[in-house]
């Protein structure tokens, strides 16, 4: 144990930086089997399924999952970190009625978007506070606010609808790139999907949103700020699902209080499905965004197949239990063949046991 | 000893051990009916081993252990409890949103007509228990906010409702009032004079020798002497417990002591510690020393900024610390290896680029970008210059060794290059040969000019290692002894608090 620089007498060692070589640590991933999944499922249905392969499929295909594409974004760094936000889909709901509301009273569309956004940012500040700093559980407190964030929305929309949206906004919304079959607004999403994925996979913050996930407390050891990296993911998945919210009054022209019920049980299935574990600490954005696609393609070809919309949640509520449980079966698999099983299950207890043993005098 | 019965309990060279490390090497115990019994010795000594055995939590491998002259093997707690043992632990276990009455009968209730719990006889012994040992308590307010003694007293009764004729209390005054600790000596006494045998686990030398007949001394996880308390004293309690050579196992290079880095002064923290006041100089080992539950660990959290304190101020170098600040703290030259590696010292789930890279990420960003390139970069060097043994750089640490794992905190505190670096338990569950290899780090490290805070149980270490010791008895520093001073006595008599009794 040489701490000084004295490389003439002792040889320094090296390390290799990956145990196992570049195509399996991109190959054998829950990430790529969902991505290959879709693929599969893409390609079969283009073939197989009349009509699929038209333009106006993936336009439409898009023009639906966009929204859940929008918020699975920061969901899955929230679910990383250990917590959950079920409120999203109140925000959306919330923040296309504002829009809606505010248009009425004659707000021009982009002053109306920006205050929704800005409620959006309010009420994800809100969670975040209770769930960071009063430290109370994300699930309570996202299910509390589920239900008052939707209930302002009603509120102020009361049982009526508000369908004068300006023509130029809902056109922008269902607008398609040039000749394209994309519309516009996977442009934004595009943006947004470099940002997340960047603060998530490349920063130091995205660093300490695994580690707050895998042990908080050692997070908090080593100087993560783990309170205000919680409050600014849940700040990040209002502002969001705000926008998510804009979107969704104009892609439709049509805004109730009920606008979007349901959306976050869809984003949070779509989240599990791309890999990402609901104890925290481990996922992927390029796993989730295939995994919201999947279930988009998945959902659109059984449609036009007429298969009735029952049955394409069986089949898609399947798919999720068994990705979910191919993680466990997995992981016993690679136990067996690689012959570790025993002592990695095992030698946790036993160091307990010995700290214990040096504890002498510590009672339980 | 005067008027104490047959032998209740006996337990002679029984061996225990966890994997290679052995906890218990040769404990041996005889208790009398009707007397009390002291066991005392180090933390480390194996008094605990040796009660979880009794408890049946733990099985022996080698030895023998009679009950009432009959040879027993309990598989379980279940089963040393039907025998008549019963363990009060220092903090009992309750049920706190159930009434006193129902946690004493948890599991045993009373039956009346139709299988229904018979309350009112739950109710007439509760009453009739607490009457017998003299505590004033309503058997049918909740557990919730009763004082530990009270929650003593409880398990007492329990123990007695259950007619144990075997107590084991394990440090059971160690957070008790003197008011409170009075209660419990008159129970305890009555007990005895009720012919049941007391076992009584204390660092207060000043209760043993008010309460106990007799005493049995362990070291090492051996037993040394068993004496009645009328004939030895204090003094020679303490030769007893530390007695042996603390030898060069702990090499200490000289380093030249420069400047104070870390200065605490007036630390405060309501029920946990105060008025601490300490430094470390640059190149200095400080030890903090003194019993487990002294209140070490949380002096040395509340430094860092992982834990809160009420009062006082911490600086380095001459500048303030900010309180519950951790980043702050990293930011002017501190590191903290802490006491629980496991849950506290690394993410184990991640890997090892991951762990070592963790605190210093933030400063291998090229325009906030941060890859694991860069991560491998930086790590694989504090790896190397530690010997951390990994196959990769991308291994888990939950894969590895606590020797491996404590190298990889290690690094990673020392790839911040602090001023302080504060080490809580530094070999704690490493195997004997790491454990001289990361002696040998501290004390080069401290050879380069920097300041250690070292939090150590094990006295040899404390000796072996520390230019100075402090010695923490009850959330005070009770002594500052220099190293030429410091002997096992002195520092085993600052944090037992002996030296009125001596």
């Amino acid at each position: 144990m040489t701490i000084t620089t004295d490389r003439a007498t002792e040889a320094v060692r090296t390390y290799a930086s990956y145990a196992k070589p570049l195509w399996q640590r991109v190959i054998l991933t829950r990430e790529f089997a969902v991505i290959a999944l879709l693929v599969a499922v893409f390609v079969y249905s283009t073939n197989e399924v009349q009509a699929f392969s038209g333009p106006l499929t993936i336009y439409y295909l898009l023009l639906d999952v966009v929204p859940i594409l929008l918020i699975a974004l920061p969901m899955t760094m929230i679910i990383i970190t250990g917590e959950i936000d079920l409120s999203v889909a109140s925000v959306v709901g919330l923040s296309a009625v504002l829009v809606g509301d505010l248009h009425q009273n004659g707000w021009s569309i982009p002053a109306a978007a920006v205050a929704a956004i800005v409620v959006g940012i309010v009420c994800g500040a809100f969670n975040g506070f209770l769930i960071a700093y009063v430290g109370l559980p994300s699930l309570a407190v996202t299910i509390g606010t589920l239900a008052l964030y939707r209930g302002l929305a009603v509120g102020i929309l009361g049982t009526t609808a508000v369908t004068d949206f300006p023509e130029k906004w809902t056109d922008l919304a269902k607008d398609k790139i040039g000749d394209s079959s994309y519309p516009v607004v996977i442009i934004p999403f595009i943006v947004l999907a470099i940002i997340f994925v960047i603060l998530l996979h490349f920063t130091a913050f995205g660093r300490g949103v695994f580690d707050i996930g895998l042990n908080d407390e050692a997070a908090h050891f080593s100087g993560v700020n783990v309170a205000r990296t919680k409050l600014i993911l849940f700040v990040l998945a209002g502002a969001v699902s705000a926008f998510a919210g804009v979107y969704y009054a104009l892609r439709f022209g049509s805004v109730r209080g009920d606008t979007a019920t349901g959306m976050e049980l869809k984003v949070i299935a779509a989240v599990l499905l791309g890999g990402v574990s609901i104890f925290g600490g481990r996922g992927a954005l390029h796993g989730v965004i295939a995994g919201v696609l999947l279930i988009g393609v998945l959902s659109s070809a059984l449609r036009l197949e007429t298969v009735t919309d029952n049955v394409i949640n069986i089949i898609i509520g399947s798919l999720l239990v068994i990705s979910v449980m191919s993680t466990s079966f997995l992981s016993v698999v690679t136990r067996a063949t690689t012959g570790i099983k025993k002592r990695g299950s095992k030698s946790p207890d036993e160091r307990q046991q010995l700290a214990s043993a040096h504890t002498e005098g510590k009672n339980e | 000893m005067n008027t104490s019965g047959p032998v209740a309990l006996q337990l002679l060279q029984v061996r225990k051990s966890f994997g290679p490390v052995v906890a218990l090497r040769s404990g041996s115990l005889t208790v009398n009916s009707g007397s009390i019994h002291a066991l005392v010795g180090e933390n480390g000594a194996g008094k605990s081993t040796l009660v979880k055995i009794i408890a049946g939590l733990y099985q022996r491998d080698a030895g023998e252990f009679l009950l009432h002259g009959e040879s027993v093997d309990f598989s379980s707690t279940a089963a040393s409890k039907d025998a008549g043992i019963a363990v009060i632990y220092q903090e009992p276990t309750l049920f706190p949103d159930l009434s006193v009455t129902e946690n004493l009968f948890m599991g045993r209730q009373p039956l009346g007509a139709g299988r229904r719990i018979d309350r009112k006889a739950m109710h007439a012994e509760a009453l009739s228990l607490f009457q017998r040992l003299g505590v004033n308590l309503d058997p049918r307010r909740l557990a919730e906010g009763l004082s530990i003694a009270d929650q003593q007293i409880i398990e007492i009764a329990k123990a007695i409702s259950l007619d144990a004729s075997v107590l084991i209390m394990d440090e059971p005054t160690a957070a008790l009032s003197g008011v409170e600790v009075d209660r419990l000596f008159a129970v305890a006494r009555s007990l005895r004079d009720e012919g049941r045998a007391l076992v009584f686990i204390s660092h207060r030398f000043e209760e043993v020798f008010a309460l106990c007949d007799m005493v049995t001394v362990m070291r090492d996880g051996e037993y040394i002497s068993t004496d009645p308390i009328a004939e030895t004293t204090s003094a020679q309690i303490v030769a007893k417990m530390v007695g042996r050579e603390v030898g060069e196992l702990f090499p200490k290079t000289p380093a030249t002591i420069g400047e104070p880095v870390l200065q605490v002064s007036g630390l405060e923290r309501g029920g946990v510690f105060h008025d601490v006041s300490f430094e470390v100089r640059s190149g200095e080992i400080v030890a903090l020393a003194g019993l487990v539950g002294a209140g070490r660990s949380e002096i040395a959290r509340a430094v860092f900024g992982v834990d809160p304190y009420d009062a006082g101020t911490v600086m380095i170098g001459g500048r303030k610390v900010p309180a519950r600040n951790p980043r702050a703290a990293i930011r002017l030259g501190m590191g903290f290896v802490p006491e629980d590696r496991r849950q506290q010292g690394l993410v184990v789930d991640a890997s090892v680029a991951h762990n070592v890279a963790s605190v210093i990420r933030g400063k291998l960003a090229t325009l906030g970008i941060v890859t694991r390139t860069a991560e491998n970069k930086a790590s694989g060097p504090w790896s190397a210059r530690l010997e951390v043994k990994t196959n990769a750089l991308s291994m888990n640490a939950a894969t590895m060794s606590g020797g491996n794992q404590q190298k990889v905190v290690i690094a990673k505190w020392l790839a911040t290059h602090p001023k302080l670096l504060i080490i809580d338990e530094p070999t704690r569950g490493i195997d004997v040969g790491t454990k001289a290899e990361v002696h040998r780090l501290i004390s080069e490290l401290a050879g380069q000019g920097m300041a250690i805070l070292m939090i150590s149980s094990e006295l040899p270490e404390v000796l072996g290692m520390a230019d100075r010791v402090l010695v923490v008895n009850e959330g005070r520093i009770t002594a500052d002894i220099d190293r030429a001073d410091a002997t096992p006595e002195s520092v085993m008599t600052a944090a037992t608090n002996a030296g009125a009794t001596a």
